[in-house]
């Protein structure tokens, strides 16, 4: 235990907010690299103590995973980095990810009380760190087992959702089997996130670690046709189904099924999982378009368009309704691919894509829009400025405005209840109208985050655990 | 891992491979397929489940040599194994109940007709099935076919049964009258061909898609084929379709969207591998 005294109030509050190191703009558009590098270990203990530890931390309100904050940061700022990893790991199982991927600004940065004068602390730079220095230092952070309780839980996903409940369900002791329908686990985390934002080598380590804990996951298996829900629930004692979002949305315009023209879901999927971007060593292609124009600005559509930078593309552009307030991706998203050269074309609404005689992708015709009155989601909404048709040349279209429920497995279930969305109906607790069967994440929110889908599978594995061991939940259900 | 318990070339570029996968040989149903991954950098690709032993545990895979990804699929040899399999996927085939059918394989198509005509046979529903290739060699599931229902053959050079494509046999099939339901699969000209045919005389005609797909399980979307006004995805919503409102030219298209990758592949693929699986 250090004996020095710990900072006062005012020499915290004169501490600047440390930076990310990054890879240069101009050379990371060309890599597929991480782009932020992490920070040295002297910067992280410097950030730590410009936590003022609050005695009413607001920033653990703001986690969906109700993270202890204060608690990983005042050990950090000690130099106790495996208490701090402990501390983290005990909170939330996928720190190295959600350090990454999670829009900090809007969740406990935004309530951190040092933004009310200058910049908050930059928790998840930290957590990143002390999830990473976990990672790097083997050991301890291995998930602390409880007694095994002899139930079988069966989590249908492997995304980071379903990886939470199996880290939630397997520390308590219970038997977790994940299936996933792909080749290889962590669903989104790796056919959606990029590598430059989260290297898949990190989805593979916090895989590995749930397998330590004794999480069988069995891949190729699809709930819905290899096995139904009914078998499952016939076979194990819970089910939490966390299968994502599944169908990408598309604009419904005309031309949109011109050669060219991709879901951000296939375009990310063909370079990310299939690793595209090796071609011809590996064997999956995808269309090298010159000028590609991805459609929507959510973090997806800022994925796709940094994707097709890497790839090669001489213009890459955003095309969105709105302004750039509005744009639904985490801001340092929008600051990187901004850096990276991606342009940006706003208040612009596709209307038609256009091709040629062989029916390739030559432009993506759009309309011109100004905002009007707030809508149901507060936002202005967009509204065509008459004759402003134009043509954006482009000769591959990325359309990332959204996905909808899968009915993969809801449609094999009957029994179980959805909204008119074809998402999962769930209570407080995370479950759903078949007594044992609890749901979360996309299929249960829509498209949302990493975070959201963790925050569910945190909750469903308590809930869970409790149904399974005689507790409220099941007292409730009549079981 | 899918060990292959035995392979048979069915033709000059069309090989048959008998795989382990248990769980799929006891719940497949006809018209359902699979993706296969040969191994790692390899490409996902859709295979009809063309036949399955519940009792071994296997299924036939019937794969037609064409590019980089077939090529190496068919090098494999009994006791290696593909790394990944899944489904069954898709829906599977809408089995008519009773009067006659007309299964109608072109090609590696005859290996999608197989399991058609079992269920339909399995429910008694007469099967007459009208199959054809190039030439003697190239027609494949003839023995098959024939234990499910009379069979007539057609080859381009006249080599094996009718002089002629299966259209022409089609023609004369349905101008007999009494055929109820026709199911259709084979390269897209044929199944547009058929499609013409049915059209006039209204009756009802399926057939079985095979769009560009990666991970069949509707997350891509990059199987869309247009049916009727809709725009559907193969994996999910198919890949059967009712044939009189499919755009044959639109799924032709795309199906042309990786050519030039595929060119390349396989040129990469015959510089420094071999030339197995594809025809002398």
């Amino acid at each position: 235990m250090s004996t020095t005294a710990k900072p006062t109030t005012r020499q915290r509050l004169q501490i600047d907010r440390q930076k990310m190191t990054e890879q240069e703009p101009l050379i990371r558009n060309a890599n597929f690299d991480e782009v932020n590098l992490g920070l040295a270990e002297k910067i992280a203990l410097l950030e730590a103590e410009r936590c003022l530890q609050c005695r009413d931390p607001k920033c653990v309100s703001g986690c969906p995973v109700m993270v202890n904050i204060p608690r990983f940061v005042d050990l950090l700022s000690t130099g106790d980095l495996a208490g701090a990893a402990q501390s983290l790991l005990g909170d939330n199982a996928l720190p190295s990810v959600t350090g990454r991927v999670c829009p900090q600004e809007t969740q406990c940065e935004v309530e951190c009380i040092r933004g009310n004068k200058g910049l908050p602390v930059a928790i998840g730079y930290l957590e990143r760190f002390v999830g990473d220095w976990a990672r790097e230092h083997g050991g301890k952070q291995t998930l602390t087992l409880a007694a095994p309780t002899g139930k079988k839980v069966a989590v249908v996903g492997s995304g980071p959702g379903g990886l939470t409940a199996a880290g939630e369900l397997a520390r308590r002791g219970h038997d977790v089997t994940v299936y996933e329908a792909l080749h290889k686990p962590g669903g989104v985390l790796v056919y959606g996130i990029p590598e430059f934002r989260l290297p898949k080598k990190i989805v593979e380590a916090e895989v590995g670690r749930l397998q330590q804990a004794g999480v069988k996951i069995v891949c190729n298996t699809v709930i819905g046709r290899t096995y139904t829900l009914q078998e499952l629930r016939a076979s194990f004692d819970a089910v939490f189904i966390a299968n994502g979002a599944g169908l990408p949305v598309f604009m419904n315009v005309p031309g949109e099924n011109l050669k060219g023209v991709y879901s951000a879901n296939e375009y990310l999927t063909r370079v990310n999982l299939m690793a595209a971007y090796d071609f011809p060593r590996a064997d999956t292609p995808v269309l090298k378009g010159k000028r590609i124009a991805t459609v929507g600005a959510g973090n997806v559509a800022m994925d796709s368009a940094r994707t097709a930078k890497r790839m090669g593309a001489e213009s890459s552009m955003i095309v969105y309704r709105r302004t750039r307030n509005e744009m639904p991706a985490r801001a340092e998203e929008i600051h990187h691919a901004e850096e990276e050269g991606i342009q940006f074309e706003f208040l612009v609404a596709p209307i038609e894509v256009v091709g040629n005689a062989q029916k390739w992708v030559t432009g993506l015709k759009c309309v011109r829009m100004q905002l009007g009155e707030p809508d149901a989601s507060g936002r202005a909404r967009p509204v065509v400025i008459p004759g402003s048709e134009f043509v954006i040349p482009c000769d591959v279209v990325v359309v990332a405005i959204g996905t909808r429920a899968n009915p993969l497995l809801t449609a094999t279930c009957p029994e179980l209840k959805l909204n008119k969305y074809g998402n999962i109906i769930v209570d407080d607790t995370g479950m759903t109208s078949l007594p044992g069967v609890f749901a979360g994440g996309d299929i249960v929110r829509g498209a949302a985050t990493v975070i959201l889908a963790m925050g569910d599978g945190k909750r469903a594995g308590k809930a869970m655990h409790e149904w399974l061991v005689g507790g409220p939940a099941r007292t409730e259900a009549g079981h | 891992m899918h060990p292959i318990l035995s392979k048979t070339r069915l033709s000059p570029n069309v090989t048959r491979l008998d795989v382990m996968a248990a769980r799929i040989a006891e719940i497949r149903q006809p018209g359902q397929f699979v993706i296969v991954r040969r191994g790692e950098g390899a490409e996902r690709i859709p295979l009809t489940i063309a036949d399955a032993d519940p009792v071994a545990g296997s299924i036939a895979l019937v794969i037609q040599a064409v590019g980089k990804t077939t090529r190496e699929l068919v090098a494999l040899e009994p006791g290696e194994a593909i790394t990944d399999i899944v489904g069954p996927l898709g829906h599977p085939t809408e089995l008519v109940a009773s009067g006659k059918a007309l299964c109608i394989g072109g090609g590696v198509g005859t290996a999608v007709v197989h399991p058609i005509a079992q269920g339909l046979h399995r429910r008694g529903v007469s099967v007459l099935s009208i199959i054809g290739g190039r030439s003697r060699e190239w027609v494949i599931f003839e023995s098959e076919l024939r234990r499910l229902g009379e069979v007539q053959v057609c080859t381009d050079d006249g080599s094996h049964g009718r002089h002629g494509f299966v259209t022409d046999a089609a023609r004369d099939a349905l101008a007999g009258g009494g055929i109820d339901v026709v199911y259709a699969v084979g390269p897209v000209p044929m199944m547009c061909a058929v499609v013409n045919l049915t059209r006039p005389l209204g009756v009802h005609t399926i057939v079985s898609l095979n769009p560009v797909m990666v991970d069949g399980t509707g997350m891509c979307g990059g199987c869309r084929v247009a049916v009727g006004n809709e725009t559907l995805f193969a994996c999910v919503d198919g890949p059967e379709f009712d044939g009189h409102k499919v755009d044959f030219e639109l799924l032709m298209d795309r199906l042309g969207t990786y050519r030039q990758f595929e060119q390349e592949s396989t040129a990469a693929c015959e510089a420094h591998t071999c030339r197995i699986g594809i025809g002398s």
